[in-house]
C-alpha cells in the first residue's frame, strides 16, 4: 500500500506512547488534526496491510518476572521450513528473523520465569536436533525502537 | 509481581488494544469488570514498568527501511561498558546489547541493530561504528535480516 503524509504522520505519533483514557483514539486525532472515525479507518487499514504488526500494549516479561533471551540456530537450508514450523509454534518465540550467516534464524525467547528460557530452548533443540544458542543480555545500552515514516 | 486479574488483563490485551473508539470499555466488558477499574489497573501496571507504552509496531520493511542489518562485534571487556553507551547513544541505532560470546564459533559481545533504506546506507553506519570502536574492536561482522520469520510480541500461556 502507498503511504500518503497523514499515514506517515499518525505512524510517528502512534509509535510514542498513547495516553491512558477512556477515548485514546480521539484524543490522538485531535492532535494530529483528524476525526476520529477517520483515524481508526486508517488505522485499521494500517495494521491489515502490516504496516503496524501489532498496536496496543507493550507489556515489559522481566517486570512480571520473566524473562527474554536472543538466540539463534545454524539452520540447514532444505530443513529450513520444517524448522521453522517447529519454533514458531512455540508460543514463547515472540519475534524470529532469517538472517545472512551460517547462524541464519534468530529468535527472541520471551517467557514468564527466567527458567522458561532453559526449558523452551532445550525444548526446541530436543524437537530439531540443532543447538539453539542462547545470547541473555548482559547490559542494555538504549533502546530506540522508533523509525521515522 | 503480578496477580491473577492482572494476569487476565494482559492476556486480553496482549493481541493489541481494539480499534473502536473506547477500547477500554470493550475490554473490560469481556473481563467483567468496569471500564474504569481496568483503566486504573492499567495505570498501575504501567507505573510499575508491566507496561513500558501503548503503540504501534511499526514493519520497518513497509516503511521503506527494507535493509536491516544486525552489526556484532568483539569489544574488549575492560571497554564495553563505555564504547556500549556510545555506539547506543548513535542516532541510527535501535538497539543497543552487551551479550555473552558463544566461543568459538561467536566472538562477538556487542549487538548494534542499524535500519537502512538500503545495505549501502547500512554500511555507511556501521562504517561509524567501526571508527568508534577503534583499536578496541577486534573482529565484527554484519547479519542482514531477509525475512521476518515471526512478529507477535510477548505471550502469556492460558492457564487452566
Amino acid at each position: 500500500m502507498t503511504l500518503d503524509e497523514t499515514d506517515r504522520a499518525i505512524l510517528n505519533r502512534l509509535q510514542d506512547d498513547l495516553p491512558l483514557t477512556a477515548y485514546p483514539y480521539a484524543s490522538a486525532a485531535q492532535e494530529l488534526g483528524l476525526s476520529e472515525p477517520d483515524l481508526l479507518a486508517r488505522l485499521t487499514r494500517l495494521k491489515n496491510e502490516r504496516v503496524i504488526t501489532r498496536f496496543g500494549p507493550f507489556f515489559d516479561a522481566a517486570a512480571i518476572g520473566g524473562a527474554f533471551c536472543l538466540c539463534a540456530m545454524a539452520v540447514p537450508p532444505e530443513h529450513f521450513e520444517t524448522v521453522l514450523t517447529k519454533v514458531n509454534a512455540h508460543a514463547e518465540v515472540a519475534h524470529n528473523y532469517e538472517r545472512t550467516h551460517r547462524l541464519n534464524m534468530w529468535f527472541v525467547l520471551a517467557t514468564e520465569t527466567p527458567e522458561g528460557i532453559e526449558a523452551t530452548a532445550d525444548a526446541i533443540e530436543r524437537e530439531t536436533g540443532i543447538c539453539v544458542l542462547r545470547f541473555p543480555k548482559l547490559q542494555e545500552f538504549f533502546i530506540g525502537f522508533r523509525v521515522a515514516a | 509481581m503480578i496477580d491473577a486479574k492482572d494476569r487476565e488483563i494482559i492476556e486480553a490485551l496482549q493481541g493489541g488494544l481494539p480499534l473502536v473508539p473506547a477500547p477500554y470499555a470493550q475490554v473490560a466488558d469481556s473481563l467483567g469488570i468496569d471500564e474504569d477499574a481496568l483503566l486504573h489497573r492499567l495505570a498501575d501496571l504501567k507505573s510499575r514498568g508491566v507496561i513500558r507504552r501503548i503503540a504501534a509496531a511499526p514493519n520497518h520493511y513497509k516503511l521503506g527501511m527494507t535493509s536491516n542489518g544486525m552489526t556484532v562485534w568483539d569489544v574488549e571487556d575492560a571497554r564495553i561498558t563505555e564504547l556500549g553507551a556510545q555506539i547506543g547513544a548513535l542516532p541510527f541505532v535501535t538497539h543497543c546489547y552487551e551479550r555473552p560470546r558463544a566461543l568459538p564459533d561467536w566472538p562477538y559481545n556487542l549487538f548494534a541493530m542499524v535500519h537502512g533504506q538500503d545495505r549501502n546506507e547500512v554500511e555507511e553506519k556501521r562504517a561509524e561504528i567501526t571508527s568508534i570502536l577503534g583499536d578496541a574492536c577486534r573482529a565484527k561482522d554484519i547479519l542482514y535480516s531477509t525475512r521476518i520469520l515471526k512478529k507477535t510480541g510477548l505471550r502469556l500461556k492460558t492457564k487452566g
